[in-house]
């Protein structure tokens, strides 16, 4: 099995490469801007040596799990209660052998608290562990002002001051946090009819509704809007609140191949000519799931395709725009502005307050008939606490900004600014000789790490320079995949950046992770577009 | 494909009928040699050769090919593949909802949704929203919120194990599991994500849950989520649970290897959200024992209602807490906050710390939230009198309602959130809630917010029959209450005659 991996890896990469000169050939013309996405093939050398230690790992954790056993070392691990011995256990043990072997010694990357505003910068509370991370004390210390690159502040709206924070603040003290209701009962305030009205007139939509959690949109609409007799096409990669959605739905589920059309429309050709499994019946309806900006690939949807597809066949279009709305196209509409594409091609467009607007929650826009369906049907309308007022005015403040509602150029030049910093930081990673995924245009960005002692290595080091960021491995990622990732935000500022790309190339020295074998031509001053970006196959 | 089975056929008996012969010459003259065999391949005739040649290679052809092609009947020419997905015609998206839908509509409140409450433009007392100990309202809470939005803004950007953990989130479980007294406890940033992700994290394809046939939604949901068997026990019926508990024991005796990896739950709630009665917990737990089952027990209700102290439903019967296998709650209605919370031993709650779907992949609880349900825990453990006064108010509202003409009061005294029923049904379901409906709506013109308890009715397991829910908090006075009564019983008079 690690040699098919290894080998999908290294087949992905050649595949992504011919993608890039079929788009100029073939499908072109659907593009109005350029399309440029890479995932750089993982250098054999380096996948052997990551199987190889994560051998090592294995071995080790045997060889623990043995003195474990035999109370040469102590275990730490929580116990069942002596009262219970007799029962089932509650989980399997060797279910946690990745927990208690492998994730335990770099569990330090992860759930570090923060004692401030999850803006640019942010304080963390210094936490020490003297027993190998199993448990964590924490010092009283503060680490102040650390740069920010793990939060999903796009526009920075992440603030403690400023519009946003008073309106809500006012909004507290008038109507307190909770609401104690659902929409259905006594929870529909006006405030939250407002908010559904804007966010239509920004997604350029009939109508929309808004829920309280940005996961629940997802698991609690897709089984009101499709269900037995039905089919979901569901890309790879989708996040883990579509595929409950799905699952919850009990439509029949297929998975097609991240972002690739060939493997989207032979499934979709599939589905029609030869109907539902066994009985041949013809499928009530399709529906496409996709996101908008992958967050763990960095990628963006290939939405113009999709939606050539999804035409052709007569299929339903789901976009998730959790990371992309605020974050992509000129006025941070989300991908479909990206694209210059028209919202009423998208079926459902769902997204998340959480992100951009740095609020809770999530949003389902779309046709009138929609929507009033959800109000009627959706299970969040229905059996779960509306939204919380402070949140509510969180959202439509920030909204009313990006839409330049406030009479201000404020939500504007963020946007703008997210896009260059995203260009900038993409740009100066490549040219040190990382292996950065995904689009030039994502301000999700994944940096390859490979190996799992880099992950946990690469996380502190940076930290002791104080910088924040974010790592990710298995099983979020493919086994030998794991990475770092970096979420650029419009609150950095240029310095910001600077220092921080120094530190990663510090860092990258000493932990020898510029692995690139594509040559990228320094390009300081020149704007970039297609023609500075030179790849040398060595 | 007929003839060249024909055809190979035919060969087929030609080769065997040759071989046949050979051998016969084998046997006959011993004296067979290489050199001869060798004479007697050249003096075979070419036409001879030529067969032979041709009968190896198909021979081999025929090893090396697909016996079958199943798919080769009924493969459909590319021009026929157009047609049918030019002639599909998928249904629409979502059917078209009629426009007097009842619940398309919502009523609308303006301003606070607090004790008093405008519903439509109508300034009303708040009969309707969960806020049990009025914390909604509290200036104190609010003021908490504040200095904490303050300093940490709204949103958190982030999962809990993306820079998305605050030190307010550390603090406010620390605080529930001390309120509760178990060792841990963990957030949700959603209400009904909590139980329904507790359950799958623990529960798997294979596992059984004995459920009782009122759970709510959220319990339903996270059944579903876990794809495990499923097995429904009469509401409250502690014997119909022995008898699918016995079932299942017989069961295990047949197959005990089976029987050491399958785990088993009970998931109860402690105050049905449906039916407005406790669970019999102490009941349960001596089931829990003697067939050897763990008991999830969701106490959205209960917590912070039953209980000297507010603790819930174990509180409430002595139940040792830690006889409960785990507790959840929403903090959304008792706390008047958002959220969630699951409570009980570190060896089962930190298990949801890395297979909790909703607590690993959603953006964490926004501070201020987890701030005003810290300060609600204060004024909860300040002020343990607050219990007693609800409960007080519960049984007078439980009383005050008996005798209403033509409604049924479902629920214990010790309730906080009754029901009304029709006593006597129309037989249809629609017209039944345009009678509660127009209950409502009476009321609602006389200072009265009531509302109908809305269910999904083609999703739930077992749909409730409809119903008017009635909630009692703190801040009504006896005056309200008796006023309230008095307005459901001429609403009732008037129009159910």
């Amino acid at each position: 099995e690690g040699l098919f991996s290894c080998w999908n890896t290294s087949l992905r990469g050649t595949i992504a490469h011919k993608q890039l000169v079929c788009h100029a050939a073939c499908n072109g013309e659907l593009y109005s801007r350029p399309f440029i996405e890479s995932f750089e093939e993982t250098p054999m050398l380096l996948a052997v040596l990551t199987y190889m230690s994560y051998g090592i790992l294995t071995i080790f954790g045997y060889l623990r799990d043995f003195m474990r056993e035999w109370k040469i070392e102590k275990c730490h691990t929580a116990r069942e209660r002596e009262e219970q011995k007799d029962f089932v256990p509650l989980y399997q043990d060797f279910e946690n052998f990745y927990t208690r072997n492998i994730y335990m010694r770099i569990r330090d990357s992860w759930n570090r608290p923060i004692c401030s505003v999850p803006g640019a910068t942010f304080d963390l509370v210094e936490c020490s562990s003297n027993d190998y991370n199993w448990t964590f004390e924490y010092t009283g210390r503060v680490v102040k002002d650390v740069i920010n690159l793990g939060s999903y502040n796009y526009l920075g709206f992440a603030e403690n001051t400023g519009a946003c924070a008073t309106a809500a603040g006012e909004v507290t003290v008038k109507f307190g946090v909770g609401v104690a209701s659902t929409r259905q009962e006594m929870g529909n305030l006006d405030r939250h009819e407002e908010l559904e009205k804007l966010a239509a007139s920004f997604l350029g939509v009939e109508s929309a509704m808004v829920f309280g959690m940005g996961f629940a949109t997802n698991s609690m609409n897709i089984p009101a809007l499709v269900g037995k007799g039905c089919l979901i096409l569901s890309d790879e990669l989708n996040h883990a609140s579509l595929v409950l959605g799905a699952r919850l739905s009990s439509s029949t589920i297929r998975v097609f191949k991240h972002n690739n059309m060939q493997s989207l429309e032979k499934l979709l050709r599939d589905a029609i000519v030869h109907g539902q499994p066994r009985t041949h019946r013809p499928w009530k309806k399709i529906l496409i799931l996709m996101e908008g900006i992958y967050s763990m690939e960095g990628s963006i949807i290939r939405l113009p395709e999709v939606i050539a597809l999804k035409k052709k066949y007569k299929a339903y279009l789901y976009l998730d725009e959790a990371h992309s709305i605020g974050a992509l196209g000129l006025n941070g509409r989300g991908v479909v502005e990206y694209f210059g594409l028209d919202p009423k091609d998208v079926d459902v467009m769902m997204g998340t307050f959480t992100k951009s607007f740095s609020a809770a929650g999530g949003y389902v826009g779309g046709r009138k008939d929609l929507i009033d369906y959800l109000r009627t049907h959706s299970h969040s309308a229905i059996y779960a606490t509306t939204m919380s007022l402070p949140v509510v005015e969180q959202i439509l403040t920030s909204m009313k900004c990006i839409m330049g509602k406030d009479g201000t150029t404020i939500g504007l030049s963020r946007i703008q600014r997210l896009a260059e910093n995203t260009v900038y930081f993409r740009r100066r990673l490549q040219e040190m000789g990382f292996i950065i995924y995904g689009n030039n245009d994502s301000p999700v960005v994944p940096m390859m790490l490979y190996m799992p002692a880099k992950l946990g290595a690469f996380g502190r080091e940076m930290l002791k320079r104080n910088i924040g960021v974010v790592g990710v491995g298995f099983p979020a990622t493919p086994i030998i995949e794991s990475r770092a990732r970096f979420c650029i935000s419009a609150a950095h500022t240029k310095e910001m950046l600077d220092r921080a790309l120094d530190v990663i190339s510090e860092v990258g020295d000493l932990l020898h992770l510029k692995y690139s074998r594509h040559k990228v031509l320094p390009s300081l001053d020149r704007p970039f577009d297609e023609t500075t970006y030179e790849e040398n196959e060595e | 494909m007929l003839k060249t089975v024909v055809l190979h056929n035919v060969l087929m008996e030609t080769v065997i009928r040759r071989r046949r012969s050979d051998s016969v010459k084998m046997a006959a003259g011993q004296q067979w040699v290489l050199v001869e065999m060798v004479q007697a391949f050249y003096e075979a005739p070419a036409y001879h050769l030529i067969l032979e040649g041709i009968l190896i290679l198909w021979i081999i052809r025929l090893l090396f090919s697909k016996t079958y092609k199943l798919q080769e009947r009924s493969d459909l020419t590319e021009k026929e593949k157009e047609e049918l997905i030019e002639e599909w015609q998928p249904e629409p998206l979502v059917p078209l909802v009629p426009k007097d839908h009842p619940s398309l509509n919502y009523d609308v409140v303006t301003g606070p949704p607090s004790h008093r409450i405008i519903v439509n433009g109508k300034e009303c007392i708040n009969f309707a929203s969960f806020n049990f100990l009025g914390l909604l309202d509290s200036e104190r809470v609010k003021l908490k919120a504040l200095s904490s939005l303050k300093k940490y803004g709204v949103g958190t950007c982030g999962p809990r194990g993306f820079y998305g953990t605050f030190d307010v989130h550390l603090e406010l479980e620390e605080r529930l599991a001390k309120f509760m007294r178990t060792e841990e406890a963990i957030i949700y940033s959603y209400g009904f994500a909590t139980i329904a992700s507790a359950i799958p994290a623990y529960s798997k394809r294979g596992d059984i849950v004995f459920v009782d046939e009122a759970a709510c939604f959220s319990i339903q949901k996270g059944l579903q989520a876990s794809r495990s068997f499923v097995k429904y026990f009469k509401h409250n019926d502690m014997e119909d649970l022995e008898r699918l508990l016995k079932e299942q024991e017989i069961e295990d005796q047949k197959n005990p290897r089976k029987a050491r990896v399958i785990r088993r739950f009970i998931v109860v709630e402690g105050l049905y959200i449906n039916a407005a009665d406790i669970c019999p917990l102490p009941e349960l737990v001596k089931l829990k024992y003697k067939y050897k089952v763990r008991i999830f027990l969701e106490e959205s209700m209960s917590f912070g209602v039953l209980g000297e102290y507010g603790r819930g439903v174990t509180e409430h019967f002595g139940v040792n807490i830690d006889d409960i296998d785990l507790i959840s709650a929403n903090m959304e209605n008792a706390l008047a906050s958002i959220g969630g919370f699951c409570c009980g031993r570190s060896f089962v709650i930190d298990h949801q710390r890395l297979s909790g779907q909703g607590y690993c992949f959603s953006a964490s609880l926004p501070p201020m939230l987890a701030s005003a349900a810290i300060e609600a825990l204060n004024i909860m453990e300040e002020d343990p009198g607050i219990f007693r006064v609800l409960q007080d108010k519960c049984k007078h509202m439980h009383k005050a309602l008996q005798g209403t003409p033509g409604l049924k009061t479902v629920g214990e005294p010790l309730t906080p959130a009754l029901h009304l029923l029709l006593e006597n049904s129309t037989g249809s379901r629609t017209n039944d809630l345009k009678l509660l409906r127009a209950i409502v709506d009476y009321s609602l013109d006389r200072q009265i917010a009531l509302t109908l308890a809305r269910y999904l009715d083609k999703e739930e397991r077992f749909l409730p029959p409809p119903s008017i829910r009635v909630v009692v908090t703190v801040e009504q006075t006896q005056e309200e209450m008796e006023k309230a009564a008095q307005c459901i019983r001429e609403a009732a008079v008037k129009i159910l005659k």
